[in-house]
């Protein structure tokens, strides 16, 4: 089977000339981002765990070290480790298994919901079903039903997003696959004898290609979201590893701190790692946005 | 001067097409109406006819503008007037007919609601008188019920009396101007005629002026006073319309008139059905399509085709002819494999060809094509014609990749595209060249047997008299048989050797195109005859007694 | 008629639905691993007592018998009892969802119309200044954790300018401005993260009927524009918008079990967490089917509402 590289490229060439300066930037902040988190050893300035300081803001006055802009650029945590490390960190725990859990669902998702749109019949009509039920669940409370019986490990924590993201994924791929074969083209290459390999390979995907390209864009930062307030909410990811939601649980106290003292530069602390949650999602969702309207393509219906 | 209803001077319209960029659409457009008198607009897909109809309404779609000229009506200049005054006249002294009612009415509304808004609105008349004006109006327009259909919804009529529901949405103010935009494109051929006499009598007995938005020059030529003929925004030719029918000075309207959707003058030369070639010795069918049942749903439970048997032969076409829901297209995809069949086979060369794709050889795929009434959605848009036609040169000949590209410039050549296209994309191509391309892939197969299905009705006439040529050149040079499925008897009359006309899935005749075309006929096939137009002003008059008959033997 | 029979369909399918959902839920808690007697007793834990607390608590009857006698009690309204203080959890979970109900329905009762009005704004003027903004602002909040927008707004109102309390500690005594001044801050918060798709998803339907050719016709008919809107697309647009306005509800239970995290607000998404972090099964259970429940019944109304709306189904042929 070849990859339809004559039809990427025209695709790319098609976005080339359409660039916007908020994409862009956007492109370029993403860049920055995966080069820190690549290389996050090299860029933080202290160890992940290092404890720089006694006078952390939780046990220090107003003139501690963990004061950002003191010593430390954006101060220390409530151990008294430094923030920016942290935060390279951290993001790299949230990326990356932001990324795993993407991955996997889109895996997942695809394959089963191109098979349910090719296959039709029966089976279609069960995968969907059961699909539909599991959609019947807020998928926060999922989350916390598993990790109250199998507790957050990394594992269990990206194979139940993966899951729970899977579902949306197949639904979102089967209606794509399926406005797609029923279009007059498939029918003519079914009816020269073509396989359902070749159907699927070569006429569906690249057709689905754009879209699923920017639903994974999508998928991606609802994972970092999801991740994150699991891991606010402290059933995520555990001590002594740490990622961006977990942080902003642990320094949420400065905030008090910064009322306490009336020095603002305390709230950097808990609101920084948030800020980078947010300055990544942002950039996909951007891009993902302007991806779709200059292709014109779009999305099935759903949140 | 005094009794011109509507004139319009050197009217252009513009679209944005990018940002900051504009893009005629329209280009110096004038003609006028006196009151009474009917003016048509023919011209093909993109001519700017619905816009400049539009624009007599003070009307531009979103993403156009009307960029200068004027349009008069009465003493009014209307693109003079604001927003809101624009308002005043609309629905009262102009209204309009959409091309497709059943997506033109409001799905949440009952019908008579909607047909009496303006007046209502306009404090024209009380509930009661607009009510009883509807139901007179349902009453001309011969509609089923008239007391009651208003009280429906729009989803709960047929097609061809929403669009006669949507003329009396549109007769209730007596406007002095009514615009018909296709009125009729949408419907079946059997009740366009009915709809087209339905508004002509209107009209008539209204006397109302009107613009009469068509691409079909027959159609047109039955109501039209005056004709303005249209192409790429420009006028080509405007004047009365016994003149633009029998003197055209400019070729493109000459164009129009032989590709205009008319039964043939004379009939065409019989063939002998049967070519004798050394390989065809025995003279028997190429292919026998023999008692075939099938439906749709589990165990073909909705039967679309009962006992069908047709034959084809070798370098001949059959035509089948139908309505919707006649089976015809059924009966295309039971030939491909595309459907099994309930009980009957289909046999290729006096060997029955199995039920379903995967159950045929590659040969036997091979000697049976299918090229697709829809062009644009046909071919794969993100595949180049390379790939579109090198496929299956692939798939059935395992030709190496030098062979492929030295086999699809050949092609191109065949259906008269420069062997360039090959890079191009469909979305690049237009709709004729398109449909080429699609015709182009089942030659590539080489094969014995193309099934046509409405390959030509999605094509303005011009483009689909180029592409039956091409059919014709194709099976004279190639030796292959069409089986050509159409709901347009003109069009199948020039193409086929013979017919078969189907209604609701089983066969009602058939014989040589000689014999179905030549009296008497069987009564479905009479009021399909009856429903092709001539290309004389005075046809519909003179068809009326004839149809009126042939309908109620029809539905019998 | 077929309008009652489709409905009632889609409503014996919710009761379905939530009936798969309980025993998810039961079986999600009870059958993978972790003994719940383990779980209580903790470090003390002997064979002895351990096998005291499984009788006590039924644990060796068999799984359906349990899920049985679980599912009659919520039925009943009998919910079991907290594993960490033994406490009956009808009482605590009943003030604890009023709590959580009353900060949803101020939340619903401030998004809804808000995010209706721009909405229409941003439809009735497609690619104005004024769409490309608000379609802008609520990509961005889309993208916002839930946190964020929190801590925002507490950095701002509670540390800077000290205008609301940045912690819900309401007491007996409160009167009913120092509550509501109490609840500014969580419910902006909240109204923040379901504004967003709200405002786009009613931008989307709207501009789709008012785009319709339906609309034009009446544009050409010279019917005024307020009409249009009242008359011609509002019956059309109802539907989708308000199955729009449920989805978000819907989907507003992520928030409130996080805003209610960080404001301290006693409610049952906090319960939930509590629970989880002290592995108390029975009150997860209780929590995430009320949670479960009201979801499946939010989309419920969704479905049913479109199809009383449906003109087609309404009015079969």
């Amino acid at each position: 089977m070849t990859v339809p590289v004559a039809e990427l490229r025209s695709l790319l060439r098609e976005l080339l000339s359409e660039l916007t300066p908020t994409v862009v930037i956007c492109a370029l902040i993403l860049a920055c981002v995966i080069l820190v988190v690549l290389f996050a050893p090299l860029i933080a300035p202290y160890g992940e765990g290092e404890i720089l300081t006694n006078d952390s803001f939780a046990l220090q006055g107003s003139e501690g070290k963990a004061r950002p802009g003191s010593t430390l650029l954006l101060g220390g945590d409530f151990l008294g480790r430094d923030i920016l490390s942290r935060l390279v960190y951290g993001a790299r725990v949230t990326l990356s298994v932001a990324l795993a859990i993407s991955l996997l669902a889109f895996l997942l998702g695809t394959t089963v919901g191109f098979l349910a749109a090719a296959i039709r019949g029966r089976a279609d009509a069960v995968l969907s079903r059961i699909v539909d039920a599991l959609i019947s669940f807020p998928s926060i409370m999922i989350a916390l039903i598993v990790v109250t019986s199998l507790g957050s490990t990394f594992t269990v924590l990206i194979i139940t997003v993966a899951l729970i993201d899977a579902t949306r994924v197949f639904r979102v791929a089967r209606a794509l696959a399926m406005n797609i074969i029923v279009q007059d083209y498939i029918e003519a290459a079914r009816v020269r004898g073509e396989g359902l390999g070749w159907v699927m390979w070569q006429e569906v995907l690249p057709n689905v290609l754009g879209p699923l390209a920017a639903e994974f864009g999508i998928r991606f930062t609802y994972a970092i979201l999801f991740i994150s307030a699991l891991s606010f909410l402290g059933l995520g990811v555990q001590p002594p590893h740490s990622d961006l939601g977990l942080m902003v649980k642990e320094n949420i106290q400065a905030l008090l701190y910064a009322s306490a003292y009336d020095d603002l530069r305390y709230a950097l602390i808990c609101i920084s790692p948030a800020l980078c949650i947010a300055t990544v999602t942002i950039s996909v969702n951007l891009i993902v946005d302007w991806f779709l309207k200059s292709t014109g393509a779009s999305l099935p219906e759903e949140l | 001067m005094a009794d011109k209803l509507l004139e319009v001077r050197d009217l252009c319209v513009a679209a944005h097409v990018q940002k900051n960029v504009l893009t005629p659409i329209v280009k110096k457009v004038s003609f006028s109406i006196e009151t009474g008198k009917v003016v048509a607009l023919i011209g093909e897909s993109g001519s700017g006819k619905t816009t400049i109809s539009l624009a007599c309404m003070g009307y531009a779609r979103p993403g156009c503008t009307i960029t200068g000229g004027g349009v008069k009506l009465d003493d009014i200049e209307v693109l003079k007037l604001g927003f809101l005054e624009r308002r005043r006249f609309r629905g009262t002294d102009v209204s309009y007919v959409a091309q497709s009612a059943a997506a033109s009415f409001n799905a949440a509304l009952t019908i008579t609601r909607q047909v009496i808004e303006t007046p209502l609105i306009k404090n024209l008349m009380s509930a009661n008188e607009a009510m009883e004006k509807a139901v007179s109006l349902y009453h001309e327009l011969d509609l089923p019920e008239p007391e009651a259909i208003g009280r429906r919804y729009p989803h709960q009529v047929s097609g061809g009396q929403l669009q006669r529901l949507m003329a009396a949405m549109a007769m209730i103010c007596d406007p002095k101007l009514l615009i018909l935009d296709e009125p009729t494109t949408a419907l079946d051929v059997t009740t366009q005629i009915e709809v087209l006499q339905a508004f002509k009598k209107l009209i008539r007995d209204k006397h109302t002026s009107a613009i009469y938005v068509s691409h079909d020059l027959a159609v047109v030529a039955q109501v039209a006073d005056d004709i303005l003929v249209l192409k790429d925004g420009v006028m080509i030719e405007y004047g009365p319309a016994e003149q633009i029918i029998n003197e055209p000075s400019q070729d493109y309207t000459r164009e129009l008139i032989s590709a205009a959707h008319i039964m043939p003058k004379s009939m065409p030369k019989p063939r002998p059905l049967i070519i004798q070639t050394a390989q065809n010795a025995t003279a028997q069918p190429l292919l026998v399509v023999d008692g075939v049942t099938a439906g749709y749903g589990q165990n073909h439970q909705y039967l679309a085709l009962h006992s069908v048997s047709v034959e084809a032969h070798v370098g001949r076409t059959i035509g089948i002819i139908g309505e919707s829901g006649s089976g015809k297209t059924t009966l295309g995809r039971v030939i491909s494999g595309l459907m099994g069949s309930k009980q009957g086979e289909v046999r290729l060369d006096g060997i029955p060809l199995a039920d379903s794709i995967a159950r045929r050889s590659r040969a036997e795929l091979r000697s049976v094509q299918f090229a697709f009434q829809m062009a644009d959605v046909a071919l794969n848009p993100r595949h180049r014609i390379r790939k579109i036609l090198g496929r299956p040169l692939k798939f059935y000949f395992n030709m190496s990749e030098g062979e492929v590209g030295h086999r699809i410039d050949e092609i191109l050549d065949t259906v008269e595209l420069p062997s360039y296209f090959a890079n191009r994309f469909p979305r690049e191509l237009s709709g004729g060249e398109r449909q080429r391309i699609n015709l182009a892939r089942s030659l590539t197969a080489e094969p014995k047997l193309i099934i046509c299905d409405e390959i030509t009705s999605a094509l303005d006439t011009i483009v689909a008299e180029a592409i039956l040529k091409l059919l014709r050149e194709l099976q004279e040079r190639l030796k292959v048989a069409y089986v050509f499925i159409s709901h347009d008897l003109s069009t199948i009359a020039k193409v086929a050797d013979t017919i078969a006309v189907m209604r609701r899935g089983k066969i009602v005749e058939y014989g040589s195109t000689v014999e179905i075309l030549t009296p008497p006929h069987h009564r479905y096939t009479e009021l399909l005859l009856s429903s092709v137009p001539d290309l004389r002003t005075d046809w519909l008059d003179t068809i009326e007694t004839r149809r009126a008959a042939a309908r109620i033997a029809a539905a019998g | 008629m077929a309008l009652t029979a489709l409905i009632g369909r889609r409503l014996l399918i919710g009761v379905f639905i939530l009936l798969i959902v309980s025993a998810l839920v039961f079986a999600g808690t009870e059958i993978l691993p972790g003994d719940v007697a383990t779980a209580i007793l903790g470090q003390s834990a002997t064979p002895e007592l351990v096998a005291l607390i499984r009788e006590r608590l039924g644990l060796d009857d068999p799984v359906y018998l349990r899920y049985l006698h679980w599912l009659g009690g919520l039925v009943t309204g009998n919910l079991g009892t907290s594993l960490v203080n033994g406490a009956d959890l009808g009482g605590e979970v009943g003030v604890r969802l009023f709590n959580t109900f009353f900060l949803a329905l101020l939340t619903a009762s401030v998004a809804v119309p808000l995010s209706i009005v721009l909405g229409l704004l941003s439809a009735l003027k497609p690619n104005s200044i004024l769409d490309r903004a608000i379609s802008t602002v609520s990509l961005a909040l889309i993208s916002l954790p839930d946190f964020l927008t929190a801590i925002i707004l507490v950095t701002l109102f509670a540390v800077t300018w000290k205008l609301f309390p940045a912690i819900v500690n309401i007491r007996s005594d409160d009167g009913i401005t120092d509550i509501m001044r109490a609840l500014v801050l969580p419910v902006s918060a909240l109204v923040f993260t379901v504004l967003a798709h709200m405002v786009r998803m009613t931008r989307t339907v709207v501009l789709d009927v008012l785009t319709s050719q339906p609309i034009e016709m009446a544009l050409l008919k010279g019917v005024p524009r307020w009409r249009i809107l009242i008359v011609h697309a509002l019956p059309n647009a109802l539907a989708p918008i308000v199955n729009v306005i449920a989805l978000n509800l819907a989907y507003l239970i992520s928030g409130i079990v996080v805003i209610e995290t960080l404001f301290n607000v006693l409610g049952l998404g906090r319960f939930t967490v509590e629970s989880v972090q002290n592995r108390d099964i029975p009150a997860v259970q209780v929590c995430a089917m009320i949670f479960c429940a009201v979801y499946v019944l939010l989309n419920l109304l969704a479905d049913v509402i479109s199809i009383i709306a449906n003109p087609r189904l309404r009015h079969p042929k």
